[in-house]
Protein backbone atom coordinates (compact mmCIF):
# COMPACT_ATOMS: atom_id res chain seq x y z
CA UNK A 1 0.00 0.00 0.00
CA UNK A 2 2.82 2.37 0.88
CA UNK A 3 4.57 1.58 -2.40
CA UNK A 4 1.45 2.55 -4.34
CA UNK A 5 1.32 5.87 -2.51
CA UNK A 6 4.95 6.55 -3.38
CA UNK A 7 4.28 5.65 -7.00
CA UNK A 8 1.34 8.07 -7.16
CA UNK A 9 3.45 10.89 -5.66
CA UNK A 10 6.30 10.23 -8.12
CA UNK A 11 3.89 10.21 -11.08
CA UNK A 12 2.33 13.49 -9.89
CA UNK A 13 5.81 15.07 -9.58
CA UNK A 14 6.74 13.85 -13.06
CA UNK A 15 3.53 15.39 -14.38
CA UNK A 16 4.36 18.74 -12.73
CA UNK A 17 7.89 18.70 -14.12
CA UNK A 18 7.09 17.44 -17.58
CA UNK A 19 3.82 19.22 -18.31
CA UNK A 20 5.61 22.32 -19.61
CA UNK A 21 7.94 20.37 -21.89
CA UNK A 22 5.61 18.04 -23.77
CA UNK A 23 3.64 20.14 -26.25
CA UNK A 24 1.30 17.31 -27.29
CA UNK A 25 -0.14 16.93 -23.78
CA UNK A 26 -3.53 18.61 -24.22
CA UNK A 27 -4.84 18.62 -20.64
CA UNK A 28 -6.41 21.95 -19.69
CA UNK A 29 -3.85 23.93 -21.65
CA UNK A 30 -4.50 27.59 -22.35
CA UNK A 31 -0.96 28.93 -22.77
CA UNK A 32 2.08 28.07 -24.82
CA UNK A 33 5.40 28.13 -22.96
CA UNK A 34 7.47 27.68 -26.09
CA UNK A 35 6.39 31.10 -27.35
CA UNK A 36 7.03 32.94 -24.07
CA UNK A 37 10.54 34.29 -24.38
CA UNK A 38 10.55 37.69 -22.64
CA UNK A 39 11.67 39.47 -25.79
CA UNK A 40 11.41 42.89 -24.19
CA UNK A 41 14.03 41.98 -21.60
CA UNK A 42 16.33 40.29 -24.09
CA UNK A 43 16.30 43.25 -26.51
CA UNK A 44 16.74 45.83 -23.77
CA UNK A 45 19.70 48.17 -24.38
CA UNK A 46 21.57 49.58 -21.38
CA UNK A 47 23.77 52.05 -23.28
CA UNK A 48 20.98 53.85 -25.13
CA UNK A 49 17.74 53.92 -23.15
CA UNK A 50 15.77 55.63 -25.92
CA UNK A 51 16.09 52.59 -28.16
CA UNK A 52 13.10 50.34 -28.77
CA UNK A 53 11.51 47.80 -26.42
CA UNK A 54 12.20 49.76 -23.22
CA UNK A 55 9.80 48.76 -20.44
CA UNK A 56 8.05 51.79 -18.95
CA UNK A 57 6.12 52.45 -15.76
CA UNK A 58 2.38 52.70 -16.14
CA UNK A 59 2.19 50.29 -19.06
CA UNK A 60 -0.37 47.52 -19.14
CA UNK A 61 -0.80 44.36 -21.24
CA UNK A 62 2.81 43.30 -20.82
CA UNK A 63 3.93 39.69 -20.69
CA UNK A 64 5.20 40.41 -17.19
CA UNK A 65 4.54 43.63 -15.25
CA UNK A 66 7.20 43.36 -12.54
CA UNK A 67 9.16 46.63 -12.72
CA UNK A 68 12.32 44.93 -11.41
CA UNK A 69 13.43 42.69 -14.26
CA UNK A 70 15.61 40.53 -11.98
CA UNK A 71 12.52 39.61 -9.94
CA UNK A 72 10.61 38.93 -13.15
CA UNK A 73 13.23 36.34 -14.09
CA UNK A 74 13.64 34.83 -10.60
CA UNK A 75 9.99 34.51 -9.58
CA UNK A 76 8.12 34.24 -12.90
CA UNK A 77 10.23 32.80 -15.73
CA UNK A 78 12.49 30.65 -13.52
CA UNK A 79 10.29 30.10 -10.45
CA UNK A 80 10.91 26.35 -10.55
CA UNK A 81 14.64 27.09 -9.96
CA UNK A 82 13.69 29.31 -7.01
CA UNK A 83 11.72 26.40 -5.53
CA UNK A 84 14.88 24.29 -5.81
CA UNK A 85 16.94 27.07 -4.22
CA UNK A 86 14.57 27.17 -1.26
CA UNK A 87 14.84 23.38 -0.93
CA UNK A 88 18.64 23.68 -0.83
CA UNK A 89 18.40 26.29 1.97
CA UNK A 90 15.97 24.04 3.88
CA UNK A 91 18.40 21.10 3.61
CA UNK A 92 21.26 23.33 4.83
CA UNK A 93 19.20 24.32 7.89
CA UNK A 94 18.42 20.64 8.53
CA UNK A 95 22.15 19.89 8.48
CA UNK A 96 22.88 22.71 10.95
CA UNK A 97 20.14 21.46 13.31
CA UNK A 98 21.47 17.89 13.09
CA UNK A 99 25.01 19.03 13.96
CA UNK A 100 24.32 21.66 16.63
CA UNK A 101 20.96 20.66 18.10
CA UNK A 102 21.46 19.12 21.52
CA UNK A 103 19.12 18.87 24.47
CA UNK A 104 21.25 20.79 26.98
CA UNK A 105 21.24 24.56 27.13
CA UNK A 106 24.80 25.80 26.51
CA UNK A 107 24.05 29.32 25.37
CA UNK A 108 26.93 31.72 24.83
CA UNK A 109 26.55 34.16 27.73
CA UNK A 110 28.01 37.62 27.38
CA UNK A 111 29.37 38.70 30.77
CA UNK A 112 28.04 42.23 30.52
CA UNK A 113 26.10 43.26 27.39
CA UNK A 114 27.09 46.62 25.96
CA UNK A 115 24.94 49.34 27.55
CA UNK A 116 24.51 51.35 24.35
CA UNK A 117 23.54 48.22 22.39
CA UNK A 118 21.14 47.14 25.13
CA UNK A 119 19.20 50.45 25.08
CA UNK A 120 19.33 51.17 21.35
CA UNK A 121 18.42 47.64 20.26
CA UNK A 122 14.90 48.13 21.63
CA UNK A 123 14.41 51.07 19.24
CA UNK A 124 16.37 49.57 16.34
CA UNK A 125 14.74 46.11 16.33
CA UNK A 126 11.29 47.20 14.98
CA UNK A 127 12.95 49.52 12.45
CA UNK A 128 15.26 46.82 11.05
CA UNK A 129 12.36 44.35 11.05
CA UNK A 130 10.21 46.83 9.10
CA UNK A 131 13.06 47.47 6.64
CA UNK A 132 13.43 43.74 5.97
CA UNK A 133 9.70 43.42 5.37
CA UNK A 134 9.78 46.48 3.07
CA UNK A 135 12.59 44.87 1.02
CA UNK A 136 10.65 41.70 0.35
CA UNK A 137 7.20 43.25 -0.08
CA UNK A 138 8.61 45.70 -2.67
CA UNK A 139 10.71 42.98 -4.32
CA UNK A 140 8.93 43.37 -7.66
CA UNK A 141 9.38 47.17 -7.73
CA UNK A 142 12.81 47.97 -6.26
CA UNK A 143 16.09 46.01 -6.00
CA UNK A 144 15.93 43.32 -3.38
CA UNK A 145 13.60 40.46 -2.62
CA UNK A 146 12.83 37.51 -0.40
CA UNK A 147 16.36 36.30 0.24
CA UNK A 148 17.82 39.73 1.03
CA UNK A 149 14.87 40.83 3.20
CA UNK A 150 14.86 37.53 5.09
CA UNK A 151 18.56 37.92 5.85
CA UNK A 152 17.98 41.44 7.19
CA UNK A 153 15.21 40.14 9.52
CA UNK A 154 17.55 37.38 10.73
CA UNK A 155 20.24 40.03 11.35
CA UNK A 156 17.76 41.91 13.58
CA UNK A 157 17.19 38.70 15.60
CA UNK A 158 20.98 38.26 15.86
CA UNK A 159 21.33 41.81 17.22
CA UNK A 160 18.71 41.07 19.91
CA UNK A 161 20.62 37.92 20.91
CA UNK A 162 23.81 39.98 21.32
CA UNK A 163 22.03 42.76 23.22
CA UNK A 164 20.55 40.75 26.07
CA UNK A 165 21.12 37.39 27.73
CA UNK A 166 17.38 36.82 28.33
CA UNK A 167 16.12 37.24 24.76
CA UNK A 168 14.87 34.07 23.07
CA UNK A 169 12.95 33.19 19.90
CA UNK A 170 9.89 30.96 20.10
CA UNK A 171 10.78 27.80 18.17
CA UNK A 172 7.17 26.68 17.64
CA UNK A 173 6.25 29.95 15.91
CA UNK A 174 9.26 29.64 13.60
CA UNK A 175 8.39 26.06 12.67
CA UNK A 176 4.74 26.92 11.91
CA UNK A 177 5.72 30.04 9.87
CA UNK A 178 8.33 28.16 7.86
CA UNK A 179 6.14 25.14 7.08
CA UNK A 180 3.08 27.24 6.19
CA UNK A 181 4.97 29.53 3.82
CA UNK A 182 6.69 26.60 2.10
CA UNK A 183 3.38 24.78 1.71
CA UNK A 184 1.62 27.89 0.34
CA UNK A 185 4.31 28.24 -2.35
CA UNK A 186 3.55 24.71 -3.61
CA UNK A 187 -0.22 25.29 -3.36
CA UNK A 188 0.02 28.47 -5.47
CA UNK A 189 2.03 26.49 -8.02
CA UNK A 190 -0.65 23.78 -8.17
CA UNK A 191 -3.35 26.47 -8.59
CA UNK A 192 -1.41 27.67 -11.63
CA UNK A 193 -1.35 24.11 -12.93
CA UNK A 194 -5.11 23.73 -12.67
CA UNK A 195 -6.11 27.20 -13.92
CA UNK A 196 -3.65 27.79 -16.78
CA UNK A 197 -2.10 24.37 -17.33
CA UNK A 198 1.49 24.80 -16.10
CA UNK A 199 3.12 24.54 -12.69
CA UNK A 200 3.70 28.00 -11.10
CA UNK A 201 1.98 29.91 -13.91
CA UNK A 202 1.02 33.53 -13.20
CA UNK A 203 -2.76 33.17 -13.01
CA UNK A 204 -3.76 36.48 -11.34
CA UNK A 205 -4.46 39.82 -13.00
CA UNK A 206 -1.16 41.41 -14.01
CA UNK A 207 -2.20 45.02 -13.41
CA UNK A 208 -0.24 48.19 -14.20
CA UNK A 209 3.55 48.16 -14.14
CA UNK A 210 5.07 50.05 -11.22
CA UNK A 211 2.18 49.73 -8.77
CA UNK A 212 2.30 47.78 -5.52
CA UNK A 213 -0.57 45.46 -6.45
CA UNK A 214 0.71 44.33 -9.81
CA UNK A 215 2.51 41.43 -11.48
CA UNK A 216 0.02 38.80 -10.31
CA UNK A 217 1.47 36.10 -8.06
CA UNK A 218 5.04 37.51 -8.08
CA UNK A 219 4.73 39.67 -4.89
CA UNK A 220 2.78 36.90 -3.08
CA UNK A 221 5.49 34.33 -3.80
CA UNK A 222 8.26 36.76 -2.84
CA UNK A 223 6.54 37.52 0.49
CA UNK A 224 6.28 33.76 1.17
CA UNK A 225 9.97 33.28 0.27
CA UNK A 226 10.91 36.17 2.57
CA UNK A 227 8.97 34.70 5.50
CA UNK A 228 10.50 31.26 4.93
CA UNK A 229 14.07 32.53 4.62
CA UNK A 230 13.75 34.78 7.68
CA UNK A 231 12.39 31.88 9.77
CA UNK A 232 15.13 29.51 8.63
CA UNK A 233 17.99 31.96 9.16
CA UNK A 234 16.62 32.98 12.58
CA UNK A 235 16.64 29.29 13.48
CA UNK A 236 20.31 29.04 12.37
CA UNK A 237 21.20 32.07 14.54
CA UNK A 238 19.37 30.52 17.50
CA UNK A 239 21.18 27.20 17.12
CA UNK A 240 24.57 28.93 16.80
CA UNK A 241 23.93 30.81 20.06
CA UNK A 242 23.22 27.42 21.69
CA UNK A 243 19.80 28.47 22.98
CA UNK A 244 17.26 25.84 23.94
CA UNK B 1 38.67 61.95 -14.75
CA UNK B 2 37.52 59.24 -12.38
CA UNK B 3 35.20 57.00 -14.36
CA UNK B 4 33.57 53.82 -13.08
CA UNK B 5 36.24 51.48 -14.49
CA UNK B 6 39.06 53.28 -12.64
CA UNK B 7 37.01 53.35 -9.43
CA UNK B 8 36.28 49.62 -9.59
CA UNK B 9 39.97 48.91 -10.37
CA UNK B 10 40.97 50.72 -7.18
CA UNK B 11 38.39 48.73 -5.18
CA UNK B 12 39.59 45.44 -6.70
CA UNK B 13 43.18 46.23 -5.64
CA UNK B 14 42.00 46.97 -2.07
CA UNK B 15 40.01 43.70 -2.05
CA UNK B 16 43.15 41.83 -3.14
CA UNK B 17 45.06 43.45 -0.26
CA UNK B 18 42.36 42.52 2.28
CA UNK B 19 42.19 38.95 0.98
CA UNK B 20 45.96 38.48 1.36
CA UNK B 21 45.75 39.95 4.87
CA UNK B 22 42.85 37.60 5.74
CA UNK B 23 44.90 34.57 4.66
CA UNK B 24 48.20 35.64 6.20
CA UNK B 25 47.14 37.07 9.60
CA UNK B 26 47.84 34.81 12.59
CA UNK B 27 44.85 35.93 14.69
CA UNK B 28 41.58 34.29 13.57
CA UNK B 29 39.37 37.21 14.69
CA UNK B 30 41.46 39.68 12.62
CA UNK B 31 41.17 37.33 9.65
CA UNK B 32 37.35 37.29 9.98
CA UNK B 33 37.25 41.10 10.07
CA UNK B 34 39.43 41.38 6.95
CA UNK B 35 37.14 38.93 5.15
CA UNK B 36 34.12 41.06 6.09
CA UNK B 37 35.86 44.22 4.80
CA UNK B 38 36.64 42.52 1.49
CA UNK B 39 32.99 41.46 1.26
CA UNK B 40 31.62 44.97 1.79
CA UNK B 41 33.98 46.36 -0.89
CA UNK B 42 32.72 43.64 -3.26
CA UNK B 43 29.20 44.94 -2.59
CA UNK B 44 30.37 48.46 -3.54
CA UNK B 45 31.78 47.11 -6.81
CA UNK B 46 28.43 45.46 -7.56
CA UNK B 47 26.73 48.83 -7.04
CA UNK B 48 29.18 50.49 -9.47
CA UNK B 49 28.51 47.75 -12.02
CA UNK B 50 24.73 48.39 -11.70
CA UNK B 51 23.72 45.11 -10.06
CA UNK B 52 21.98 46.34 -6.86
CA UNK B 53 20.22 43.01 -6.18
CA UNK B 54 23.51 41.12 -5.99
CA UNK B 55 25.06 43.96 -3.97
CA UNK B 56 22.26 43.69 -1.40
CA UNK B 57 22.76 39.93 -1.07
CA UNK B 58 26.52 40.38 -0.72
CA UNK B 59 26.16 43.10 1.95
CA UNK B 60 23.49 41.26 3.98
CA UNK B 61 24.84 37.69 3.80
CA UNK B 62 28.56 38.10 3.05
CA UNK B 63 29.35 41.06 5.27
CA UNK B 64 26.60 40.80 7.88
CA UNK B 65 25.40 37.33 8.81
CA UNK B 66 28.39 35.17 7.80
CA UNK B 67 30.84 37.32 9.81
CA UNK B 68 28.79 36.89 12.97
CA UNK B 69 28.38 33.16 12.38
CA UNK B 70 32.19 32.88 12.07
CA UNK B 71 32.64 34.88 15.29
CA UNK B 72 30.10 32.68 17.13
CA UNK B 73 31.87 29.53 15.90
CA UNK B 74 35.16 31.00 17.18
CA UNK B 75 33.60 31.59 20.64
CA UNK B 76 32.12 28.06 20.67
CA UNK B 77 35.46 26.41 19.76
CA UNK B 78 37.17 28.37 22.57
CA UNK B 79 34.61 27.18 25.15
CA UNK B 80 35.02 23.55 23.97
CA UNK B 81 38.81 23.92 24.30
CA UNK B 82 38.43 25.24 27.88
CA UNK B 83 36.17 22.31 28.86
CA UNK B 84 38.65 19.67 27.67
Amino acid sequence: MRKFGALIIILALLYFLGSGLITDLKINRKNNLSQKTARAYINRNVKNPEINNQQLHGKTNNENTAANSVTAVIVDYRSMDTLGEITVLFLAVTGVLALLGSSKNNRIKLEKPNYILKISSKFLFPLIFLFGFYIFIHGHLTPGGGFQGGTIVAAAVLMMYFASNNYRVNTTDIKILESLSGLSFIIIGIFGLFILGDFLQNFLNKGIMGELFSAGIVPIIYILIGLKVSAELSNIVKEFMGDK
Amino acid sequence: MMNSINLSAIFILIILLFSILAIESKNILKSIVFLSAASILTALIFVIWKAPDVAMTEAAIGAGLTTFLFVLTYFKINTIKKEN
